[in-house]
C-alpha cells in the first residue's frame, strides 16, 4: 500500500482536496468566446467570400450575438476575478506567455470591432435607423467601404480568439487534462461549430441554412475526430495523462462528456442535420440547442475535470 | 531551499511558524506537510516533507501571469506583486505544487521565502525554527552554501521534474 | 450523598456568529484600496521582544513574545540561550499565541447556580464574590474535617504556587496526572535501581549518544523539543536508532531497526537482550562489577530467557534480537535505552522500566557521556515563610496500611478512591481544586472519576478554557494565560543549571488574573498571609534572583541565565569514579532489595498480558506533535494543523469491516462504552492488524469550544478498565479492546448524565 497525504496546513477552499479556483463562469467564458468567434468568423468568411446577400443571417443578424456573448462572457471573467478593482492592471502589460494577457487584449480589439461590424449593418436590419449624428454616419461609410479588409481582420482575430478560449486551458502543463496542443484546434472547432448552430437557429433562409448545415456537419466531424485524437494522445500518454483520461473511462466525468457532450452535443445533432438534408422535417431549433449545449456541457466538463487532475498527490 | 526528509518529523512547526512570521490568515498556509508511507507491515517506508512554493527557474505561474504582478525577483525567488494582481488565478491553475492560494483580501498570496528577513540576512522563519534543523536554505549560485553543499553531499530529489518547471525545493534523502 | 452535580455546558454566546454572519457578506475583492485587512510581517526591529517560557507543555521552552507596537502578540520565537529550546520553539510553542487570541476562553469567574425547576447553571460572578466563596467553603471543610480532607489537582507551573498554598493551609494530597498516568513507574523504577529518577526534562545524553534505542517512545510525535533537536544530531552524528514499536512510528521510520513488537511483550524482549549481552559477555565488565549489586542472581535469572524464547512472546525473530543486542553493546557506553515518559501500559510498568534500568546499567550508560548525565538545577531558595502545618492524614489512609508504599508522589486515582465515601475509613475527601488539568481527558475510568466528583462537597476548577472539567466545577476561575502573567522561575535540571523567566507580554484579556495572584487572595481570605509575605510576585522574584546573584532586572533582559555547576561530573561515572548510590545497598541494584522487601519480584519477568477478542482491537493511543493532549485543541493556530483525531486501521481489518478511507465510525469497548463522536477512518499499514491506534485529546463534549467540539473521539472515554501496577498506583490504560460501529448507536451519550 502506499499512502501520500497532507497531514498538516493546506486545506484551503478551492485548493484542497483539489483544485476547484475555476468555475461555471470560466466554462460560460469560455463557451461564449467560442460561440462569438464562431458567428463573427462565419460573418466575415462569407463577407470576403461576397455572399452577403446570400447569407443574410450568419452576416447581418447572428451578428448582433457576437458582442453580446463577448460583453456576457467578460461579465463573467470579472465576475470571476478575486481582485476585481486592479482588473485595469490587465492593460498595463502585454505578456506574451500568458494567454490570459492577449486573450484579454484580443477581447480588446475584438468586443469593440464586433459592434462596429453590427452597427455597420443597423440600416440594411432595420431601414428606419439613424445614427442621429453626423460623425457616426460618415463613420460608418467609411467601414462600409472598407468590409473586405475589415471581413480579414475580424477573420484573424476571431481564430485567435477560438483558439485562445482552448490555449488558455491547455498552456496549463499543471493540468495535464488540459495541457495538450489539441485543445486549441479543438476548441476553435467546437467554437466554430456552436457559432454555425447560433446562426442556422436565426436563419429563415432553407438555402443559407442547408449552406451552414453541410458546414457544420464537417466540423462535427472533425471534433469528433479530435475528439478521438485527444483520447488517443492520453491513451499513450504519461502516468498523470491516463489518470486523466480515467476520469473519463469510468470516471465521475464518463456520463456527462459521453453521454451529453459527444452523444447529445454532436452525434445526435449531426444525425439530425443529415437527416433534415436528405429531405425529412427536423424543427430547426433542436440540431442547433443541442450543438450549443453540448459546446456549453463540453467546456464545463473540461474546465471541472482539469482541475482534478494533477501530478502529486 | 534543501530539506532533510531523513529528519524531518512532520510537526508542522514550520507551518505555524510561517503563520506568524507572516501574518497567513486562518484556514490558509504557505507550506504544508506530506506524509509518505509506503510498503507492507512490517516492511515500511515512511518520510515527511515540508513543501512550499518551489520557487521554479522555469515558472508556469509567472508564465501564466497577465499582468506581471508574478515575478521572479533577484536571487530566484517567485513573489506577486500584490497590487498587480487581479486575482484571476490563473497561476493557481498553473502550479503543479498547488503552492498558491487567492488572500481572502483578494489577491494571490504564497511562499515569499520570508522575503523580508532573507532582505536582512535572515532565513525564512520556517528555517529557523525547525527543531529538527531539517530545513537547509541559502544561494545555490554560491558553490559554498549550506544548501549547494548539501546538495554536493547527499542524494536528493525534486517533486515532479516532468512537470518541467525546474523546482528549487530539494527533498534530500 | 451530596446533590449531584449536572454538568453545565457554559452557554455559546451570540456575538462571534453575528460578526462571523457580517464578515462574510463582504464581497471579495471589493474592499476599497487601502481597507485591506491584511498586515504585512512586521520586523523584528519595529516589535518589543519579552521573555517567556512555554507553558503549552511540560517542556518549557524559553523563548521571546513579539509585541508589535499595537500591543498585539506577533509571534514567539525561541531563546537561543535556553537549553529547552535552543531558539527553536516547537509547533505548540510557535503557536502559543492561539492560546492567548482564543475567543473561547474563560473570561469571568463563574458560580453554579440552580433554578427553581432544579436546572444549574452557570453566573458570571466578581473575583471578590468567587473567592470569598472558595474561601468560605474551605475555611469551613478545615473547621468541620480538618484540612486533609481537601485536594489539589495542579499541574503546569502555575500549580507550584497554588501547592504552596494548599500545603501552608495543612493538606498533603497534591497531584497531577503526570505521575499516576504518565511516568510514575519509570520514576519508581530507576528510583529502585539507581536511586534517583530520570527527572524532566529526561536526562538522555542524545546529543552524543552513538545508540538510541526506544521502547515505545515516539519521540517526533511526542513533542519533547529538546529530545528531537538532539534526535536529529544523532542521526546527524550517524547514530543507530533501534525502535520497539508495534506500529510504524516517525521515530520507527527514522530507525535503523525497527522491531514491530506484538503488544505487551516488551519485557520479553528486554530480558532476552540481558540473555544476549550477559551470555555472550557483552556487558561493561568493570562498571557492573563496580556499581551493581545482584549481578549473580541476574544472570541465572535470565539464563533461560534465549532469543528463541522471546520470539515465541514478541513475533521478534531472535537473530535480530542478537543483532540489536550486539549493536547497543558495541555503542555502549555511548547508548541510552530510553526511559520513556508515558509508560503507564499494562500494570507492570515499573518492572519494565526496571529492566531498562537494569539494560542501562549492564551497558554502562548511566552517569557516562552519550549515555545518561547527571544533571543539575540551580536551588532557588524559597521565600521566607512560616513551616507548613504537619497533616495529621492523607489520601494513603484511605486505603490499606502499606498499600502504594513505592508511590513516590500522590495518586490521582488515590485521590479519586479516597473521595469516594467508605464505611471503612473515617474521612473521605471533600473538597477539590482542579488546576490546569482536564480530568476528563486525563484520566482513565472516567466513571470512577465522576463518582468522586459527585461526592464532593465543593470543587474549584482554575483554568484558561472551559474544557470538560469545568462543566463539573461549583466555582469557575478564570486564569490568565502564560503569555499575561508572571510565574515562578523554572529551575529545571539540565547539564547545566539554568533560570529562566516568565513575564507578562500583555496585560490579562477579559477578566482573567495571573494563578499567583488567585492563590494569594486566597491565602489572605483563609488567614494564611504569613506564607504570601510579598506584595506582588516580582518582589518574590527579585528576593529570589538576588539570592543568585541576578536580579530581575537582568532577567528581563536575558530571559534564560546559565550558572555553573557546582561539580564538573556531568558525566560522573566516565572513569569509574566512586560512588554511592540512593539505595539500600548503596549500588545499582540490578536485584531490588526495595522490592523485594514490600513484598514484590526484585527482578522483572514477563507476564502475559489479555489479548483482544474476536472482533475487537487493542485500542493503541499516543501524540500528536502539534498537540499537547486536550489543552491545545481548540487553539486555532494549532487547530489549523491538526483538527482531528483519526482511527488508524491497517487494510487487512478496514478490508475485513469494509471500511473505506475517511469514513466515520463509533468505536465501543470491551465494557460497552462507545464514543460519544465518531470518528473517520485512516487505512494505513502504519498499524498492525491487531490494534488501532488514535491521537489522545480530541472528541471534546463541550460547545464552549467551538473548534475542538465533536471533533473525533475521546480515547480517555473509551478507557474504562485499568491495569494497575501494583508496585505504585500507575494506572495502565493500554489494556482496552475496541470493535467498529458503522451505523449511528441510538442513545450513546445517555451515561455520565445523571
Amino acid at each position: 500500500m502506499k499512502e501520500e497525504l497532507i497531514v498538516s496546513g493546506r486545506n484551503i477552499p478551492g485548493i484542497d482536496p483539489y483544485l476547484n479556483m475555476w468555475h461555471w463562469q470560466i466554462a460560460l467564458y469560455l463557451f461564449l468566446g467560442g460561440l462569438a468567434a464562431g458567428v463573427i468568423f462565419f460573418a466575415a468568411y462569407f463577407v470576403v467570400r461576397g455572399k452577403e446577400k446570400e447569407m443574410p443571417a450568419a452576416v447581418k443578424w447572428a451578428s448582433i450575438i457576437a458582442p453580446a456573448a463577448l460583453v456576457i462572457g467578460l461579465g463573467a471573467l470579472f465576475w470571476d476575478l478575486n481582485h476585481k478593482l486592479y482588473f485595469w492592471k490587465l492593460y498595463t502589460t502585454i505578456r506574451f506567455t500568458s494567454p490570459m494577457s492577449w486573450g484579454a487584449w484580443t477581447l480588446m480589439l475584438i468586443t469593440p470591432l464586433s459592434m462596429v461590424w453590427v452597427a455597420s449593418y443597423m440600416k440594411e436590419m432595420f431601414p428606419k435607423w439613424d445614427w442621429k449624428l453626423g460623425f457616426l454616419n460618415s463613420f460608418e461609410k467609411w467601414v462600409i467601404k472598407n468590409r473586405i479588409p475589415f471581413a480579414w481582420i475580424m477573420m484573424i482575430l476571431s481564430i485567435i480568439l477560438g483558439v485562445y478560449t482552448g490555449i488558455l486551458l491547455s498552456a496549463f502543463n499543471a493540468r495535464p487534462l488540459w495541457n495538450t496542443s489539441i485543445l486549441g484546434p479543438l476548441f476553435l472547432v467546437s467554437g466554430f461549430s456552436t457559432g454555425l448552430a447560433a446562426t442556422m437557429w436565426i436563419s429563415r433562409d432553407e438555402h443559407e441554412r442547408k449552406v451552414l448545415s453541410r458546414l457544420d456537419l464537417i466540423f462535427i466531424a472533425v471534433e469528433l475526430f479530435l475528439i478521438i485524437h485527444l483520447f488517443m494522445g492520453f491513451m499513450a500518454g504519461t502516468a498523470v495523462k491516463l489518470e486523466a483520461f480515467k476520469l473519463f473511462l469510468g470516471g465521475p466525468f464518463t456520463v456527462s462528456f459521453w453521454v451529453f457532450v459527444v452523444l447529445l452535443g454532436l452525434i445526435l445533432p449531426g444525425i439530425l442535420e443529415i437527416l433534415e438534408l436528405s429531405g425529412y422535417r427536423v424543427p430547426r431549433w433542436v440540431p442547433a440547442f443541442l450543438i450549443l449545449f453540448g459546446g456549453l456541457m463540453f467546456r464545463f466538463v473540461m474546465v471541472e475535470a482539469g482541475q482534478i487532475t494533477r501530478f502529486l498527490y | 531551499m534543501a530539506i532533510d526528509t531523513n529528519k524531518c518529523v512532520g510537526c508542522a512547526d514550520c507551518v505555524v511558524a510561517c503563520q506568524t512570521e507572516n501574518n497567513v490568515p486562518h484556514g490558509f498556509s504557505r507550506d504544508w506537510i506530506v506524509e509518505n508511507v509506503a510498503g507492507t507491515y512490517p516492511n515500511l517506508n515512511m518520510n515527511f516533507r515540508s513543501e512550499r512554493c518551489n520557487h521554479c527557474d522555469n515558472a508556469p505561474c509567472v508564465r501564466c501571469c497577465p499582468t506581471g504582478a508574478s515575478h521572479i525577483a533577484e536571487g530566484g525567488i517567485v513573489l506577486v506583486t500584490h497590487d498587480d494582481c487581479i486575482g484571476c488565478s490563473a497561476c493557481i491553475e498553473s502550479c503543479p505544487y498547488d503552492a498558491r492560494y487567492v488572500h481572502p483580501d483578494g489577491y494571490v498570496d504564497k511562499c515569499t521565502f520570508c522575503i523580508q528577513r532573507i532582505d536582512k540576512g535572515q532565513n525564512p522563519a520556517c528555517v529557523d525554527v525547525c527543531p529538527t534543523h531539517c530545513l537547509h536554505f541559502g544561494d545555490l549560485d554560491n558553490p559554498n552554501s549550506e544548501v549547494s553543499l548539501a546538495l554536493k553531499n547527499r542524494k536528493w530529489y525534486v517533486l515532479a521534474p516532468e512537470a518541467g518547471t525546474k523546482p528549487q525545493l530539494y527533498f534530500l534523502t | 450523598m451530596k446533590t449531584r452535580r449536572q454538568f453545565i455546558k457554559i452557554s455559546t454566546a451570540g456575538a462571534g456568529v453575528a460578526a462571523l454572519g457580517l464578515h462574510s457578506l463582504k464581497v471579495k475583492g471589493l474592499n476599497l484600496l487601502g481597507e485591506e485587512n491584511t498586515e504585512e510581517p512586521v520586523s523584528d526591529e519595529d516589535m518589543t521582544a519579552t521573555p517567556t517560557y512555554c507553558e503549552v507543555c511540560f517542556w518549557k521552552c524559553a523563548g521571546w513574545t513579539y509585541v508589535d507596537k499595537k500591543g498585539r502578540i506577533r509571534k514567539i520565537i525561541g531563546n537561543k540561550n535556553d537549553p529547552h529550546s535552543n531558539g527553536r520553539m516547537c509547533p505548540r510553542g510557535t503557536g502559543g499565541l492561539g492560546m492567548y487570541n482564543d475567543e473561547n476562553r474563560l473570561k469571568t469567574p463563574l458560580i453554579r447556580e440552580e433554578d427553581d425547576k432544579g436546572h444549574q447553571y452557570f453566573r458570571k460572578a466578581s473575583w471578590d464574590e468567587a473567592l470569598n466563596l472558595v474561601a468560605a467553603n474551605m475555611n469551613k471543610l478545615r473547621k468541620e474535617h480538618g484540612p486533609e480532607c481537601m485536594a489539589l489537582f495542579a499541574h503546569g507551573t502555575g500549580g507550584k504556587i497554588m501547592s504552596h498554598l494548599i500545603k501552608a493551609y495543612g493538606s498533603p494530597n497534591i497531584t497531577a496526572p503526570s505521575f499516576a498516568q504518565c511516568r510514575g513507574p519509570r520514576e519508581v523504577g530507576f528510583f529502585a535501581t539507581y536511586g534517583e529518577g530520570v527527572l524532566s526534562p529526561e536526562r538522555t545524553d542524545i546529543r552524543d549518544t552513538r545508540c538510541l534505542v526506544l521502547i515505545g517512545s515516539h519521540i517526533g510525535e511526542n513533542m519533547h523539543n529538546g529530545q528531537i533537536q538532539e534526535m536529529s544530531e544523532a542521526i546527524d552524528n550517524g547514530a543507530t536508532i533501534i525502535t520497539v514499536d508495534p506500529r510504524y512510528s516517525t521515530a520507527a521510520s527514522h530507525s535503523r531497526y525497527w522491531l514491530a513488537i506484538k503488544p505487551a511483550t516488551d519485557i520479553a524482549l528486554l530480558l532476552a537482550w540481558m540473555h544476549v549481552i550477559i551470555e555472550e559477555e557483552l556487558y561493561d565488565k568493570a562498571y557492573v562489577e563496580k556499581y551493581t549489586y545482584g549481578f549473580g542472581e541476574l544472570k541465572a535469572h535470565v539464563k533461560d530467557k534465549t532469543p528463541e524464547w522471546a520470539y515465541g512472546i514478541t513475533t521478534i525473530e531472535p537473530d535480530v534480537i542478537r543483532r540489536t543486542a550486539r549493536e547497543m553493546a558495541g555503542a555502549a557506553p555511548s547508548v541510552i535505552v530510553h526511559p520513556g515518559r508515558h509508560v503507564v501500559w499494562y500494570g507492570d510498568d515499573t518492572q519494565r522500566s526496571r529492566a531498562i534500568a537494569i539494560l542501562n546499567a549492564l551497558l554502562g550508560s548511566w552517569g557516562r557521556r552519550g549515555g545518561l548525565y547527571n544533571p543539575e538545577k540551580v536551588h532557588l531558595p524559597s521565600y521566607p515563610h512560616p513551616p507548613y502545618p504537619k497533616p495529621k492524614r492523607s489520601w494513603r489512609d484511605a486505603f490499606p496500611k502499606g498499600k502504594y508504599k513505592l508511590a513516590s508522589e500522590v495518586l490521582t486515582s488515590g485521590i479519586c478512591d479516597a473521595t469516594i465515601p467508605n464505611p471503612e475509613w473515617d474521612c473521605h475527601l471533600r473538597g477539590w481544586i482542579v488546576y490546569g488539568t482536564n480530568l476528563m481527558a486525563s484520566l482513565p475510568d472516567q466513571k470512577k472519576t465522576l463518582q468522586a466528583i459527585h461526592s464532593l462537597d465543593f470543587l474549584v476548577v482554575i483554568d484558561t478554557m472551559p474544557m470538560d472539567i469545568t462543566g463539573y466545577a461549583d466555582v469557575i476561575l478564570p486564569e490568565c494565560t502564560y503569555l499575561e502573567r508572571y510565574d515562578i522561575l523554572r529551575d529545571s535540571p539540565h547539564r547545566e543549571p539554568y533560570l529562566a523567566l516568565r513575564m507578562p507580554a500583555a496585560k490579562p484579556k477579559y477578566e482573567t488574573k495571573p494563578g499567583w495572584w488567585i492563590a494569594k487572595q486566597l491565602a489572605h481570605r483563609l488567614g494564611l498571609d504569613d506564607y504570601f509575605k510579598w506584595d506582588n510576585i516580582e518582589e518574590m522574584l527579585e528576593w529570589q534572583l538576588k539570592q543568585k546573584g541576578s536580579s530581575l532586572e537582568e532577567m528581563k533582559r536575558i530571559g534564560v541565565k546559565k550558572f555553573h555547576r557546582e561539580y564538573d561530573d556531568l558525566y560522573n561515572l566516565q572513569n569509574l569514579e566512586d560512588c554511592e548510590f540512593n539505595t539500600n545497598t548503596g549500588k545499582i541494584e540490578l536485584y531490588s532489595t526495595e522490592l523485594e522487601e514490600e513484598g514484590f519480584d526484585p527482578f522483572p519477568d514477563y507476564t502475559h498480558h489479555p489479548e483482544p477478542p474476536e472482533g475487537y482491537y487493542r485500542l493503541n493511543y499516543g501524540r500528536a506533535p502539534m498537540h499537547t493532549f486536550s489543552r491545545t485543541v481548540d487553539n486555532h493556530n494549532l487547530w489549523d494543523l491538526m483538527k482531528e483525531n483519526k482511527v488508524w486501521v491497517n487494510p487487512k481489518v478496514a478490508d475485513l469491516w469494509n471500511l473505506k478511507n475517511g469514513q466515520e465510525v463509533w468505536l465501543k469497548n470491551q465494557d460497552g462504552i462507545i464514543s460519544i463522536f465518531p470518528i473517520k477512518v485512516r487505512i494505513t499499514e502504519r498499524i498492525r492488524w491487531d490494534s488501532v491506534y488514535m491521537v489522545h485529546g480530541f472528541g471534546q463534549d463541550n460547545k464552549k469550544l467551538t473548534r475542538a467540539y465533536g471533533r473525533g473521539a475521546n480515547d480517555t472515554h473509551l478507557i474504562s478498565k485499568v491495569m494497575e501496577d501494583p508496585i505504585m498506583g500507575g494506572t495502565g490504560m493500554r489494556g482496552n479492546f475496541v470493535t467498529f460501529l458503522k451505523e449511528a448507536p441510538a442513545n450513546n451519550r445517555k451515561e455520565d448524565k445523571a
